[in-house]
């Protein structure tokens, strides 16, 4: 998994690619094809409300990217991500709104119980998606599609029925839960610091995990030879429910951040296709862990950036995705030009 | 419940059904091949933007509709090219052509959101319009209804009548085989595919024509892609069963809106996500039946056999085969 010298040639190539198609595609939508770009550019790096959006954004991608990293090196298909964000916003709003902020436990063991639920919420989805594969043989791609559809509806029931503010359903979400339940935040600012300091640390452990543990070798020896590993007696389906369950618990952690330290209460499609592009970010990283922060900062420069695009030159905010579609898919084909180097992910 | 709204309903589901019906079909032909597309939800919802986009410039629907076919087989190109020629993972790249497409077609379609547009309008076929029941429905409706239900003839002649179908659930069956009786099977796969995408793209220009009509952010067809392949599993990759498959959802969806005054606001949300659950309940009876374990029992106790719902058949071997390749 180290990145070669080799790779460079790749990543050139597939970047400029990239430049290319996304600036035909912006000449045959009848955009300034500079002009947006400086706009997404500004919008993501420019200014320090922008940059704590970025990192916002950031801190999400970064713990499904590294969720993600597990359940592929046991060659896993977790498309499930977004739903078990969800379970995990929806686990930490449920003990939250349920804690008393005012007596019984202190607020910051509250979170913490937050969190916790969070991620265990998401650890249920996503072993629910496990189980299914290892004793029902339901592939995880259908398994982890369809939960995410359910994660959805069951967030949309909570906030219009059960969870429904006092008189009125609203889409607009939960109520807001009182600023003792949320997690800290610097001087106002809309974001807490706690949840990018816990997706990295996070990363180094999964970092550590994969790289240099047992558990770690035994799930790429499940990835290469599932009977091999059998007849060795590493318990394919044991590592294969574990690495389910690490990956959910992180995701459901990156859910129930969003609930405590940004939205500080349960929206609709609270998960905001977070799951979705941390794939793209771990497939563009080729499985690679060290390349794995740079594409999600990357993607999360993008996802902010695009914000600005409806206000600055009304265009669609949709480019963010236009752009990372075709990075990863030029990427592909530079892998075709240029086979057999690094990365992890075949 | 009267004669009028059995049959309003009735024509409701076979309406709502059309769509889902051509894409599921596009779906069954590309899998029957060995092909996975899973790019399916962005390829409906960027060739209904294509669609619209391009029946609006010409002021002709069904001109749009033939632009929806074109956008959705490009689609299937691009899947055909990375996944057949490049020899990357078809899983991989579908399902970052469906995000792709996704975000593509609310960017390219921002010019022509919530413009007016021609729709396919309704057609009245004389005569069989008459047929009690059945006639308004089928014959005195959108014209999608009629496309779709011919599709389905179509396909299922094609498919299980014809010597190139023969050749392609070969090719679908197992590709080794299949090539060592001669068979080009990455050329039957390619055409498959493009089938396939053109097919899941009439159904998005279907949706931004008729079905749902006009072009906005959301369009109101984000999912149908993923629906789409819920049925085909539901079906059991068989034509005519996928149609029912698609009937029978319309009808959950239908039922949804029908409900809407009994539960406001739950009934949507809960009905749109039905054939998820479904879906994977259908994979689990269906594996469950092949298990060893069930078999055994089913061999001492012969009534488990007949009680357990033959819901589906067996996915095509190179499906399977590309599932467990994984990345």
């Amino acid at each position: 998994m180290t990145p070669r010298l080799g790779m460079l040639p790749r990543a050139g190539f597939a970047l400029l690619a990239a430049l290319g198609v996304t600036l035909l595609i912006l000449v045959a939508a009848g955009a300034p094809p500079l002009s947006t770009l400086a706009v997404m550019l500004d919008g993501g790096l420019g200014s320090q409300a922008a940059l704590l959006r970025t990192l916002a954004a950031f801190t999400p991608l970064l713990l499904c990217g590294a969720a993600l990293c597990v359940t592929f090196a046991a060659n896993l298909w977790n498309i499930g991500v977004e739903g078990q964000i969800t379970l995990g916003a929806i686990c930490c709003q449920g003990y939250l709104r349920a804690a008393d902020p005012g007596g019984g436990l202190p607020a910051a063991l509250d979170l913490a119980l937050g969190l916790g639920f969070g991620a265990l919420g998401g650890l249920a989805w996503a072993l629910l998606s496990g189980v299914l594969r290892t004793h029902g043989r339901v592939h995880e791609i259908f398994s982890g599609l369809g939960l995410n559809f359910v994660a959805m509806g069951a967030s949309l029931w909570l906030i219009l029925g059960p969870w429904k503010r006092p008189g009125m359903a609203s889409m607009s979400g939960t109520e807001t839960l009182p600023a003792e339940l949320w997690l800290p935040t610097l001087g106002g600012r809309p974001m807490s610091t706690v949840g990018p300091i816990l997706a990295v640390a996070a990363f180094a452990a999964v970092a550590w995990l994969l790289r240099r543990t047992f558990f770690g070798l035994t799930l790429s020896a499940v990835r290469q030879n599932p009977l091999a590993a059998t007849r060795l007696g590493l318990r394919p389906k044991a590592r294969i429910l574990a690495a389910m369950a690490i990956c959910g618990a992180l995701a459901g952690l990156a859910g129930a951040v969003l609930v405590a330290g940004l939205y500080h209460r349960l929206i609709p499609s609270i998960s905001g296709n977070y799951g979705y592009t941390a794939i793209l970010a771990v497939l563009l990283a080729s499985g690679s862990l060290a390349a794995l922060p740079l594409a999600c900062l990357f993607f999360a420069v993008l996802t902010v950036g695009s914000i600005q695009l409806p206000l600055s030159l009304t265009l669609d905010s949709s480019l963010a995705g236009v752009i990372q579609g075709v990075l990863v898919l030029t990427l592909f084909a530079a892998r075709r030009v240029w086979p057999g180097h690094g990365g992890g992910a075949k | 419940m009267t004669y009028d709204y059995a049959a309003a309903l009735f024509a409701a589901v076979l309406f709502a059904a059309a769509p889902l019906i051509l894409a599921a079909l596009g779906e069954t032909i590309s899998e029957r091949a060995g092909v996975i597309n899973l790019s399916m939800d962005g390829t409906v919802l960027l060739a209904a933007m294509a669609a619209f986009a391009v029946a609006r410039a010409s002021g002709n629907p069904w001109i749009g509709l033939v632009g929806g076919a074109g956008a959705g087989a490009l689609v299937a190109l691009v899947l055909a090219v990375f996944g057949l020629l490049l020899g990357a993972s078809e899983l991989a790249v579908g399902f970052v052509l469906t995000l792709f497409c996704r975000e593509l077609a609310y960017f390219m379609g921002h010019g022509v959101a919530r413009q007016p547009g021609p729709d396919l309008g309704s057609l009245s076929v004389p005569v069989m319009s008459d047929i009690p029941f059945v006639g308004p429905a089928v014959f005195g409706q959108s014209p999608v209804v009629l496309v779709s239900l011919a599709a389905v003839a179509a396909v299922w002649w094609l498919l299980m009548r014809t010597r190139p179908g023969l050749v392609l659930r070969a090719v679908g069956e197992s590709p080794k085989a299949a090539a060592s009786r001669g068979v080009t099977v990455k050329k039957v796969q390619f055409l498959c595919c493009l089938a396939g995408g053109a097919l899941a793209g009439l159904a998005g220009g279907m949706y931004s024509l008729s079905v749902k009509p006009g072009w906005g952010h959301p369009q109101g067809c984000e999912g149908a892609g993923w629906i789409a392949l819920a049925i085909v599993i539901f079906g059991g990759w068989k034509p005519v069963r996928v149609a029912f498959g698609a009937l029978f959802f319309a009808a959950i969806q239908v039922a949804g809106i029908a409900l809407q005054d009994a539960l406001p606001g739950l009934s949507g949300a809960l009905f749109q996500i039905a054939p998820f659950p479904v879906m994977i309940v259908t994979l689990l009876v269906v594996n469950l039946r092949r298990s060893t374990a069930f078999r055994e029992a089913a061999r001492r106790v012969p009534l488990l056999g007949h009680l357990m719902p033959k819901t589906a058949g067996g996915a095509p071997g190179a499906v399977v085969g590309a599932l467990d390749r994984g990345f």
